[in-house]
């Protein structure tokens, strides 16, 4: 009973949030609502025991992810008018779509297919059973490859990232190390060795 | 007892509220990169679902890594939101026409 009432308010939670995300006027607004969503979505997890994949999502998710979505709305000066164009025009047929979407996989994902007795539910985790320590073990042997994987996925994604908004025209003012550590003693210094102009002057008394 | 079908439901909630986010916020690519990022969800969802039910954690694995792919498309896609803004002063989607055939 407890699970139930667990289940159908984060469920309730994530589907609101999800609405309001696609539905709200301010991006701001909608990048929030992801948030609230993305929190529901780590209670479902847990309820599921995946408690290590529900910390990364909110760590991961809403720590980083959500935090460069909330800088980039923020940083832009965007028209909001200009963009909620046509969002009435495309309700009816993002309504339709959803609908029949929604109808053809209900059909498929029902109870009918996997109910409680067609998958019966688990059996409850051991109390020393640790998420993490299960999924370490088989990260790092079985997908031991996919792991480096993902790591060249990131890598390649920070380079990019990085190689995409860097400005190329230098806009302060630096040493250049590589120009300084070159330099030489004939660059700087020039030794003139050139004849007294005229003879010192006699000894005349100080006026 | 919840059964797997009411897990896969909710995801195919999220998933289709996804698309029709799509649908009707087609000019503001940021809204629409945030409704990649709900489509994403709805499948993690569904696989920490099975995951969870057939008792085998390699579900779980590939969350892992969907998550990771996840970050890595939204980090470049927001950049590219960044240089087009600073380019054309606009996020509109209809404004970027110039590789039009």
């Amino acid at each position: 009973m407890f699970e139930q009432i667990v289940f159908y308010t984060f469920a309730a939670g994530l589907i609101f949030a999800a609405f309001m995300v696609i539905t709200v006027r301010n991006p701001v607004h909608a990048a929030l609502f992801l948030v609230a969503g993305f929190f529901a979505s780590a209670g479902l997890w847990l309820l599921l025991e995946a408690e290590f994949l529900a910390i990364a999502l909110v760590l991961v998710y809403v720590g980083a992810v959500m935090v460069l979505f909330l800088f980039v709305v923020m940083m832009l000066d965007i028209n909001l008018t200009v963009l909620r164009e046509g969002f009435t025009a495309n309700l009816p047929v993002a309504g339709i779509v959803a609908f029949l979407m929604l109808a053809a996989i209900g059909l498929v994902v029902g109870r009918h297919h996997f109910g409680l007795s067609e998958i019966p539910a688990p059996p409850a985790a051991a109390a020393d059973y640790e998420n993490t320590v299960a999924l370490g073990r088989v990260l790092y042997t079985q997908y031991l490859l996919p792991f480096e994987i993902a790591a060249v996925v990131l890598l390649v994604a920070i380079i990019a990232a990085i190689a995409l908004t860097l400005r190329s025209t230098r806009q302060t003012k630096a040493p250049r190390p590589e120009r300084q550590v070159r330099v030489t003693r004939a660059d700087s210094v020039r030794l003139v060795s050139m004849a007294a102009e005229k003879p010192a002057p006699a000894d005349t008394p100080e006026a | 007892m919840l059964a797997l079908a009411d897990f896969l439901i909710v995801g195919a909630i999220l998933f289709c509220l996804s698309v029709a986010g799509i649908f009707i916020n087609r000019k503001n690519i940021i809204v629409l990169l945030m409704c990649v990022e709900l489509m994403l969800l709805a499948v993690n969802l569904n696989f920490v679902a099975f995951s969870h039910f057939n008792q085998d954690i390699s579900g779980q694995v590939f969350v892992f890594f969907i998550l990771t792919v996840a970050a890595a498309e939204s980090a470049i896609g927001l950049a590219i939101l960044v240089v087009l803004f600073r380019n054309r002063s606009s996020i509109n989607v209809e404004d970027i026409s110039a590789m039009r055939g």
